[in-house]
């Protein structure tokens, strides 16, 4: 695939966000559409989400995550939508060039008349809920495991204890319970279930998983790897209650502990974060305070079901190729005004045609020598003459002046470009 | 003697809970939520299914696993043995979303279909 110069939408993530918006962004106009993913493959997360329970608003149908994906796939390849997969996006910069690098092209270099910001979220790791104890391997986040089981085909341990009551902490207790683990337990730090019930249902009770509330992580144990972690119990206002302190043997900890939207890049292009999503700022058209610069999915904020994010990235998909069609027809209007024979530079330096049905448009320019005889200031279309005006003569130290006028529209019309020379009469 | 129990449905996101009045393997009355939720709870009182979603072994393909996941819901007490049964199943690449892996599964009438396509490693499916 050859790399155009400037695309109409960037897109910069392929899960259901980021395939959503590419496909919207089609379907309003938009031409010229790439998405940059950095996995091998499209489809995002939803690939390392096997079980089902994907689709039922958008499809009416109970799908699988990689299902869910496959379809969307499908469609934005079948649009023509360029791609560069295994490619990671180093920085996005206010105007909206896009710097990115990948093994076979170093690095890529590409202008955006609109960008869609599709990077969803990452997971809190263990450093950011602060679990004392000592360091040793088997202490994992719940989606890195799930990547591990359902794609790579590595089984992290044996005997599982999984913080957080998420749905990925439930679904991996299950998953990991289909491939002959033992999980010990779930522990949720609140008094309260924080993913869908459905799940606790399907995925703990169907298993005989026990749940506690209220109860967390108290110290991990273990030399080199994870031996068992002690779990306590805990107030309203987190502090452990003395006495509660249980040893759990295990050799594995998964942590379900929350997500959070990942905007490294969108900060870099100048985009401001409102601190209780973790997401941009974004108007009903999902554009934040950086023009032409939108933002669909977990990127925003963190959603429950992939239909809301497919969704949003519908939205930002839309607002995008209306962005970038304004604009595309705007630079469909603009020439270059080019400095000719014996003049140094003109301003301004681009005229869009449109202003002269509404009124003159004045061209300021200085000479590169003197000429002290009288001159024509002429303004040439190839080598049709458009307009030109005398001088009596014409000296560096003096700016001149010409005006093009709503008489002069229709053979600016149908000009690729302006040049202004000061000749001799 | 009736009785009366909750039961949380799984059918959609929503997690509603149902109020099942039952006799035995009879249900006399269902309260809460909607006709699905209905259905879900009479069929959880005779005879529980769940969708069963897992992987089994492919080669020839970027990752060394492929998705699949039953076509309808599963009955729950046999889920064991249809994993059991599903790791014994070896595919090659290429695979299409929708293709039966495994036909009738265990005689339920279920058959076991897969979540993706894979295609053969290397084969340029999208732009690098």
């Amino acid at each position: 695939m050859a790399l155009k110069e400037k695309y109409d939408v960037i897109i910069i993530g392929a899960g259901p966000g980021g395939l959503a918006a590419a496909i919207s962004a089609k379907q309003n106009g938009a031409e010229d559409i790439l998405i940059i993913e950095r996995d091998l493959e499209l489809g995002g997360i939803l690939l390392q989400c096997i079980h089902n329970g994907f689709g039922v608003e958008i499809f009416k149908q109970d799908l699988p995550g990689p299902s869910y994906a496959q379809r969307f796939i499908n469609e934005a390849l079948s649009l023509g939508v360029d791609t560069l997969l295994d490619t990671m996006v180093l920085d996005i910069s206010p105007d909206r060039r896009v710097f990115a690098t990948n093994k076979t092209r170093g690095v890529i270099d590409v202008q955006a008349r609109a960008i869609v910001l599709a990077m969803g979220c990452r997971e809190r790791t263990r450093a950011q809920v602060r679990l004392p104890g000592t360091r040793p391997a088997g202490v994992y986040t719940a989606g890195t495991a799930q990547r591990w089981v359902n794609v790579e085909g590595y089984m992290p341990g044996k005997r599982y204890v999984i913080l957080g009551s998420g749905d990925i902490g439930m679904i991996m207790a299950r998953r990991l319970t289909f491939e002959g683990a033992k999980v010990e337990r779930v522990l949720e730090v609140m008094p309260y279930l924080t993913g869908l019930m459905r799940n606790y249902v399907q995925c703990l009770l169907d298993f005989d998983i026990p749940l506690q509330l209220s109860h967390t992580v108290h110290r991990i144990l273990g030399d080199k790897r994870v031996e068992a972690i002690e779990s306590v119990q805990v107030d309203e206002r987190w502090n452990p209650i003395k006495g509660t302190e249980e040893v759990i043997p295990c050799d594995t900890l998964l942590l379900s502990v929350g997500l959070i939207p990942e905007n490294e890049l969108s900060r870099k292009a100048g985009v401001i974060i409102d601190p209780l999503t973790g997401g941009p700022y974004v108007d009903d058209g999902f554009q934040t305070n950086v023009p032409g610069v939108f933002a669909a999915g977990n990127v925003v904020h963190v959603y429950d079901l992939v239909d809301w994010v497919t969704e949003a990235g519908f939205a930002a998909g839309k607002s995008a190729a209306k962005f970038a069609l304004t604009l595309r027809a705007r630079e469909n209007r603009l020439i270059p005004l080019r400095a000719d024979e014996n003049v140094r530079y003109v301003v301004p330096h681009e005229l869009n045609k449109d202003s002269l049905q509404e009124g003159n448009v004045r061209l300021q320019m200085r000479v590169k020598t003197p000429i002290e005889k009288p001159v024509w200031v002429e303004v040439r279309s190839g080598n049709l003459l458009v307009t030109r005006r005398a001088e009596p003569y014409a000296r560096p130290g003096e700016m001149v002046t010409i005006n093009l006028t709503p008489k002069e529209y229709d053979e600016v019309d149908r000009a690729s470009e302006l040049r202004i020379a000061i000749v001799p009469r | 003697m009736p009785e009366t129990k909750k039961v949380i449905c799984i059918t959609c996101p929503k997690g509603c809970t149902l109020e099942v009045t039952s006799e035995g393997q009879t249900v006399i009355k269902v309260d809460g939520g909607c006709k699905r939720g209905h259905e879900y709870v009479r069929a959880e009182l005779t005879d529980p299914r769940r969708m069963v979603a897992t992987t089994v072994r492919v080669s020839g393909g970027i990752h060394p696993l492929l998705p699949v996941y039953t076509a309808a819901p599963f009955p729950k007490g046999r889920i064991q043995e249809l994993l059991a049964e599903l790791r014994k199943l070896q595919l090659t690449a290429p695979v299409r979303m929708g293709d039966v892996v495994l036909v009738n599964a265990l005689d339920t009438g279920i058959d076991i279909l897969a979540s993706r396509d894979v295609h053969p490693a290397g084969e340029v499916t999208a732009g690098h």
